[in-house]
């Protein structure tokens, strides 16, 4: 077993399309979100959505950690690594982002800031621990699942005493952000149940989505990020939606359980705390949707640390990609799609990431071949 | 950033370190997010941290599941 092929196999694809296409009743239309990116990037890498029928439809959904930080956090980063002394790591994907301006933290460091990519937060922690005379800020983004990373660093800068590491903190939170959707009024988007998230669902547990199923009546079903899981998923919403049931349930079972992992969550607790609110690309200032850093331990905090002054951010008008991220709009609606906007050449974040629905469209679309592009 | 692929492990170093094999490559990853987890254990690995091992025999439960599907499909 090596957790991978068994589960892209294209037999059992066709199986479980056959399965979909038996069980979806033909007078009912399924609209399904697929939250997180990492579901996303495999419905387009495997032609997932070839395989389902015209009336089963999945809409992309905001989980993607670059997409959903919004301009001003991008010139946030790209003001910090400006600073004297400073040298600024994040994940790789944010240097490409564009803030205001289409400025980044790839062309700060084209105009001499000191930005470095890192893999792990254990990379920023050594790059502290090797340059005493700098200051290293650790710029961090993500979900669930980067945040108990960021808390191991926090929690082992203390402990060394080092004095050059601090964290600029924009985690965010995944079910809050499924509120905002499920809340999104007249200008939201209507769905019918979520495939939920994988790796964010191991770290937080199946528990956490009880109020999407108790109080929005809207069915989960937790799925893996292989093809074959994905499907699975769709073929259990379908049927929750024909018995007219909302439940959690949980299709990932060899990652996730009940519960989640609790050492995570503890350490998690321990060193952030709830924001009163934070700005979202796409679905705004939402409450109690992110994370800052606890007071234990301040001195690690960069935005207590550091004083910057970002002018008011300035959005690129011609970018859809918050109506993306709402699932209101598709990538192939924005006319800069193909076009202006290419992975190489990112006008908005939702084509910066892999997981974004806009690279993930144009990597794995047909439009290079096609009449697009 | 969140397509974490699972890796197994191969040896367990100090300070909740451990070597993995991800596509037949050696990493470095920490395990200081995951309790009790082996040599020849199947993880998440996620940004450099193990985020949850992987369980075999639900894994079989899951694949079998999805052929009793296909074949019960008309
Ligand atoms: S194609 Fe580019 S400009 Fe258009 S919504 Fe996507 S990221 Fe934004």
């Amino acid at each position: 077993m090596k957790y991978i092929e068994e589960f892209r196999d294209p037999d059992l694809a066709q199986g479980l399309a056959r399965a979909i296409r038996a069980e979806a009743r033909a007078d009912h239309a399924y609209r399904f979100m697929e939250f997180c990116g990492g579901h996303t990037h495999a419905i387009a890498r495997y032609g997932v959505t070839d395989l389902l029928p015209a009336n089963v439809r999945m809409i992309h959904g905001p989980g993607c950690p670059v997409c959903v930080l919004p301009v001003g956090k991008v010139d946030e980063a790209v003001a910090l690594a400006g600073l004297d002394g400073m040298t600024l790591c994040t994940y790789a994907d944010l240097l490409r982002v564009p803030g205001s301006g289409y400025d980044s933290l790839f062309k700060a460091r084209a105009r001499g800031a000191d930005v470095r990519m890192v893999y792990s937060t254990q990379d920023a922690l050594q790059i502290a621990r090797d340059n005493p005379a700098r200051q290293v800020v650790f710029f961090a983004i993500g979900f669930e699942t980067t945040t108990p990373p960021t808390a191991v660093a926090l929690t082992q800068a203390r402990a060394e005493g080092l004095k050059n590491f601090t964290v600029h903190c924009n985690h965010v939170l995944t079910p809050a952000a499924m509120r905002a959707i499920l809340d999104g009024g007249q200008d939201g988007v209507e769905i019918d149940g979520f495939v939920g998230p994988a790796h964010v669902s191991a770290v937080i547990g199946t528990k956490a989505y009880a109020p999407f199923s108790d109080d929005y009546g809207k069915p989960v079903v937790i799925a893996g990020f292989e093809p074959l899981d994905v499907m699975q998923a769709v073929l259990m919403l379908i049927r929750q939606v024909n018995a007219g049931k909302a439940v959690v349930e949980n299709e990932y079972t060899r990652a996730v359980s009940f519960d989640g992992n609790l050492k995570a969550q503890a350490l998690t607790d321990t060193v952030f705390r709830l924001r009163d609110s934070f700005a979202w690309r796409g679905l705004g200032d939402i409450p109690d949707s992110a994370l800052s850093i606890h007071d234990d331990f301040a001195d690690f905090d960069a935005e207590r640390r550091f004083a910057i002054d970002t002018p008011t951010p300035r959005e690129n008008k011609a970018c859809a990609c918050g109506d993306v991220l709402r699932g209101v709009k598709t990538p192939e609606d924005c006319k800069l799609f193909g076009s202006t906007c290419t992975p190489d050449n990112p006008m908005g974040a939702c084509m910066v990431s892999s997981e974004g629905a806009c690279a993930a469209h144009w990597t794995y679309g047909r439009f290079r071949e096609g009449g697009r592009g | 950033m969140c397509l974490a692929i699972p890796a197994r492990v191969t040896q367990l170093s100090d300070g909740d370190m451990a070597v993995v094999e991800l596509d037949g490559v050696s990493k470095s990853v920490s395990l200081a997010l995951v309790d009790g987890v082996g040599v020849g254990d199947y993880v998440i690995v996620h940004t450099g941290y193990a985020l949850s091992r992987l369980d075999e025999d639900e894994a079989k439960r899951t694949l079998q599941l999805f052929a009793d599907m296909a074949a019960a499909a008309p």
